[in-house]
């Protein structure tokens, strides 16, 4: 019951929220100073985060390699899977960061009758990832319809393609749909998949809680809950989040505030927790490195410049007496190096 | 700091996207969209204004529901005033000035709504019959 945590925190979050509002005054503060608040917490934990792992030196180089690596002329190499230009490490981050290439792979090792095992390629999460990623960017893309003014064409036809199916008023989302059918899938891998569910913390239930409740309340406040939900009035307050003159002058309704509070809490928690891998994927030095050590030397930053490399022939001349003396084969000789001196 | 070249530009990138809304509007707040009252001074709706301003939409589809796929026309009345269920019938008979009050609101919050797929403002509809 590890996922009951998550549970209760996003009910307390939604309570402190839908009650804290209905309080005279304190619309400014779930409205106004929260979101700030959020946001300064998010810009300024992503770049600090961000900035700590730009100062943590990569003492080897890492890349992970799943196929041939650049070899002789004639053995052909897996450029996306064993990339040694740089071209190659841009070519194959493109697809780790737009296709989730490597959940793709996943491979998931199984015994069956026989006994036999096999190494199978589990698509789902790939899947569920896939839709989850792309419609909550969407979302967030169609949200800028209430923090910008005037409109740009590029937002309505997003808009429009979005809810292109025409169903009901205020339409329908196919966006939204998809993001709470691929969180549901998403935390439904946790829970019935038992490697996955027994290696599942709070930390990674949590996320997913919150985010479907972000966009259950989203949906509920579009369709459902519209009791003092005027659109125009709750652009009023956005514009006036970006322009920093924000005023509240008209009841909004308490599931405004819950959806807005939510979201504040997830623009804070993020850079502090497994969310960052949003940074996180361009910094993984198993990723964004070429794999080139054998062509160009990696070097250690933690290495001490004052330590000069030691070849094997300056070795051998260094300790060649004590080598003969032992019976330790040389290449020179004690008397070819005494000659050529 | 290690990889600067790249890390400074993504990060200012990164910036950049999530402040979009504060350097594309350039601090203007723009003017609140003030829909335009009915030019033949009506002062009842058939819902008070709260609740049209936030749910006429529903109402609409509510009605077009009704009328067109359940074929159901009952007349709404409302403090003994009767209203036909429909845009033009109901609503624009009063609002007569869509630019000035449907689209004013609409064009602020990027809804386009289908509504003139099919119907005609009074001014169109007056065109319309010049022309026939």
């Amino acid at each position: 019951m590890k996922y009951a945590f998550s549970f209760l925190a996003v009910i307390a979050l939604i309570l402190i929220a839908g009650l804290g509002s209905q309080i005279p005054g304190m619309q400014y503060f779930f409205g106004v100073a929260i979101p700030y608040l959020a946001i300064m917490l998010f810009v300024g934990g992503f770049v600090y985060r961000v900035m700590q792992w730009a100062k943590s030196p990569v003492p080897f180089s890492i890349p992970t390699t799943c196929g041939q690596g650049a070899s002789l002329d004639f053995i052909k190499q897996d450029k996306l899977d064993c990339p040694s230009k740089t071209s190659e490490v841009v070519a194959r981050m493109f697809l780790e960061i737009f296709l989730f290439r490597s959940l793709f792979r996943n491979t998931k090792s199984e015994i069956h009758d026989g006994p036999k095992i096999s190494y199978e390629s589990s698509k789902w999460l790939w899947l569920f990832a896939l839709l989850f990623h792309y419609s909550f960017l969407l979302i967030v893309i169609r949200h800028m319809r209430l923090f910008i003014d005037p409109i740009p064409f590029w937002l309505s036809a997003i808009e429009g393609v979005d809810s292109m199916l025409q169903i009901g008023a205020p339409t329908l989302y196919l966006s939204s749909v998809a993001l709470l059918g691929g969180i549901a899938l998403l935390f439904g891998r946790r829970l019935v998949n038992p490697h996955v569910r027994y290696i599942s913390l709070n930390n990674d239930y949590f996320p997913l809680v919150l985010i479907f409740a972000i966009g259950l309340t989203g949906i509920l406040m579009r369709y459902f809950l519209r009791t003092n939900i005027d659109i125009i009035n709750i652009k009023n307050l956005a514009m006036g989040l970006v322009t920093f003159s924000p005023v509240i002058t008209v009841k909004i309704g308490a599931i405004f505030y819950i959806h807005l509070f939510l979201v504040s809490t997830l623009l804070a928690y993020f850079p502090f927790s497994k969310l960052m891998h949003m940074g996180g994927v361009f910094m993984s030095p198993t990723r964004n490195m070429a794999n080139d050590s054998r062509a160009k030397r990696h070097i250690n930053p933690w290495n001490d410049p004052e330590i000069k490399p030691h070849s094997y022939a300056g070795y051998e001349d260094e300790f060649r007496e004590f080598m003969v003396d032992a019976g330790i084969p040389v290449e020179k000789e004690l008397s070819a190096a005494k000659d050529e001196a | 700091m290690y990889n600067k070249g790249t890390i400074i530009p993504g990060l200012i990138i990164f910036v950049l996207f999530v402040t979009f809304p504060i350097w594309f509007n350039g601090l203007k707040a723009g003017t609140l969209p003030k829909p335009e009252l009915p030019p033949g001074g009506e002062k009842k709706c058939v819902m008070p204004v709260e609740y049209m301003r936030a749910n006429h939409m529903q109402l609409l589809n509510e009605w077009r529901d009704n009328v067109l796929r359940d074929d159901n026309r009952t007349v709404v009345t409302v403090e003994g005033k009767k209203y036909r269920k429909g845009l033009q019938m109901a609503c624009m008979q009063c609002h007569s000035n869509k630019e000035k009050f449907c689209d004013n609101c609409h064009a602020y919050t990027a809804v386009k709504p289908y509504c003139w797929d099919c119907h005609l403002t009074p001014k169109e509809a007056a065109l319309k019959e010049e022309t026939h």
